[in-house]
């Protein structure tokens, strides 16, 4: 364990008398950080921008979030832990790759995978706990102090979007972030589209980590966010549209 | 009646032992598995369910089967079951402990299991199998425990326990039922996702399960002297032949949809099982073995001659309980998890604890049902001494 129960105790401290200090002089000279608004969180990926800077890029977004949210790097394939990672073109849409002619100019391209958020998710509708559950804003959270370990969100998640703790998780984490939980052995847990981050008015980390900018973070209900003008102009998928989970993440392919 | 348990041959008391020797072994590999984790078993991020879901599922089957020889009892009034219902309802009991069991082993915080009541979740089907999980057990322990009690005494069942036996036999498909609505209503698993996965269950089932009690009999005619009567075995196999041949019919609709529609999705998980994909073939010589007895089984089960004739009904009923265990217990797990979501394949095979903790929780099923069995013929044993002296031959 890198952080120390006394370090996490004084880190508590001087939050509280941070609280208490901005208390006392009513804000005037603390701004109060305000939570992102939005009912209906999307990501669109720009899969052309993505490739072009594949070589240079170093995963940046894959690296920051896994460090930010302590997600450990288990060696074992079987066994390991991801919240976004890149998979080829024919594995995340395998049912495109069937239409080899269209789609050859695609194949082996990167894309980027994570858990879509989905408007209707089957992970939610299965989990007899709520452990998974959506928030109004479209997130779909995970709690792993209620989850039981059953996997049946595993099971119902067609996009293969979650992980779960096999063993013990912290062993495998090179640097605790302390500001953000790590977990123990037998929850599921994916990425929770970094709704602490927005809840401090900031977009998702791989969004701001990408060097080529080619993650766009917006509300899919509010007309004038940037995303609804991308979505309009250029050519959007989404895995595995037939299932009608309605996924909140879009690939720009065109 | 709990002290009939408590006496017995040398044999019983060694197979009890043996039985003991086994749980104790699935213990130990429980406790590994309790302090390392689910990473101890072969499952993986893409098989997330294996041997364990798939005994539960398997065993599931035979817990609702015991209705097959209740319903028939209570129901229709069919006097010839009289001796073979209580073994039924018996290994309801036992097998509905062990689904519970296999369930409970699978969890990864088995500490938090009671959020499931905490926290009722009437969306998630989960939420629903513990509800009749539980209930038919219970249902089970009473119907069953107030009849034997009632013959124990030298009496008929009261007529209060009437209801609660109905409820039980309409409960009893619901169990099967609601665990096939696990499977079938996630998309995405093509081949999960099945209308007639449900009634493949049943069919499995009430041929599975009935299969199991006859063999049950039969050793119970050689080993414990008590004998369930020749017509109740006849019936119960042409119960058995009737549900396997649906069974292997609705495995036949499930192939010809696949194929004749010409969707490779659906097909990829029939290819993987019985021919190989990509170059995996783990299951393969498991899935045809299983097809193999299938299909010994429906011939001896056909013939009138090889289904009255005790033997080759024997083997003829070892073979549905196996080809439907290898069935419902590989087939249909890593069948429905290959290929991934991805199109790719990630072979699953379940470690030596896995399999320890399994073999553990069967054992600690058949003790529980070695000692409610010896109970119930106990009581029958007594009663059958008390007839005869009351009539004219005294006999043993
Ligand atoms: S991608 Fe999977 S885990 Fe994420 S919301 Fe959709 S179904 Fe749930
Ligand atoms: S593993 Fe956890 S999150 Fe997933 S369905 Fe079970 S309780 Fe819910």
């Amino acid at each position: 364990m890198a952080i120390k129960r006394r370090d996490l105790l004084k880190l508590g401290g001087l939050t509280l008398i941070g609280t208490a200090a901005s208390a006392a002089v009513g804000g005037v000279y603390t701004k109060p950080q305000e939570a992102l608004k939005g009912s209906r969180w999307a990501l669109a990926i720009d899969v052309v921008k993505c490739k072009e800077n594949r070589a240079t890029c170093g995963l940046k977004c894959v690296e920051v979030c896994h460090s930010l949210h302590n997600v450990p790097s288990i060696p074992d394939k079987k066994k390991e832990i991801k919240w976004i990672w890149e998979e080829k073109f024919e594995h995340a849409f395998p049912e495109h790759e069937a239409n080899y002619y269209l789609n050859e100019k695609l194949h082996d391209t990167p894309f980027l995978l994570l858990c879509n958020h989905c408007d209707n998710p089957p992970c939610v509708r299965v989990c007899p706990t709520k452990a998974t559950f959506k928030r109004e804003d479209g997130i779909v959270m995970m709690d792993y102090h209620r989850c039981i370990g059953c996997r049946f969100c595993m099971a119902a998640c067609p996009y293969g979007a979650r992980s779960f703790n096999w063993i013990d998780p912290r062993p495998f984490i090179a640097k605790v972030n302390p500001e953000y939980p790590s977990r123990m052995k037998g929850v599921v847990e994916k990425c929770t589209l970094c709704y602490e981050r927005i809840a401090e008015g900031k977009i998702p980390a791989c969004v701001e980590a990408c060097p080529a900018k080619a993650i766009v973070f917006g509300d899919l209900k509010n007309p004038n966010d940037e995303i609804n003008k991308i979505l309009k102009e250029r050519i959007a998928i989404r895995r595995k549209e037939e299932l009608t989970t309605y996924p909140s993440v879009f690939y720009l392919i065109g | 009646m709990i002290e009939k348990a408590l006496t017995g041959s040398k044999k019983y008391w060694l197979w009890l032992a043996f039985l003991g020797t086994l749980i104790f072994i699935g213990f130990l590999c429980y406790l590994l598995q309790w302090k390392i984790g689910l990473g101890i078993t072969g499952m993986s991020r893409d098989v997330s369910w294996g041997f364990y879901i798939a005994n539960f599922t398997f065993l599931v089957g035979v817990a609702a089967s015991a209705v097959m020889v209740v319903l028939p009892y209570y129901w229709h009034n069919y006097k010839d079951f009289g001796k073979i219902t209580v073994l039924g309802e018996f290994l309801a009991i036992s097998a509905v402990l062990m689904c519970m069991l296999f369930i409970f082993v699978d969890l990864g915080q088995p500490n938090r299991v009671l959020n499931v009541l905490r926290y009722p979740t009437p969306n998630s089907v989960f939420f629903f199998d513990a509800c009749v999980l539980s209930g038919y057990l219970l249902l089970n322990l009473l119907c069953g425990w107030t009849v034997l009690h009632a013959e124990y005494k030298g009496t008929k069942y009261p007529s209060w326990l009437k209801p609660f036996i109905y409820l039980a036999i309409l409960w009893a498909p619901s169990i099967h039922i609601v665990t096939a609505f696990i499977y079938q209503g996630i998309p995405g698993r093509h081949f999960w996702l099945t209308a007639i996965m449900a009634p493949r269950f049943l069919a499995s089932a009430f041929s599975a399960g009935p299969a199991l009690i006859i063999i049950l009999a039969l050793l119970l005619k050689r080993v414990a002297n008590f004998d369930a009567g020749q017509k109740a075995i006849q019936t119960l196999a042409k119960i058995v032949t009737y549900a396997f041949v649906l069974n292997l019919l609705f495995f036949f609709f499930e192939v010809f949809t696949a194929f004749y529609s010409g969707i490779q999705s659906h097909q990829a998980p029939i290819k993987y099982l019985f021919a190989g994909l990509h170059g995996h073939a783990e299951w393969v010589p498991f899935m045809w073995a299983s097809y193999i007895l299938a299909f010994i089984a429906l011939i001896l089960l056909v013939i009138p001659a090889t289904r009255k004739n005790e033997t080759t009904l024997a083997v003829a009923c070892l073979s549905v309980f196996i080809a439907a265990w290898i069935d419902k217990g590989i087939g249909l797990i890593t069948g429905g998890y290959t290929p991934t979501p991805f199109e790719t394949i990630t072979p699953y095979r379940p470690t030596l604890p896995e399999i320890g903790i399994a073999i553990g929780i069967w054992a600690l099923g058949f003790f529980v049902l070695t000692i409610l069995y010896k109970i119930a013929l106990g009581v029958k044993e007594s009663k059958e001494l008390r007839v005869k002296y009351q009539g004219v031959l005294i006999k043993k």
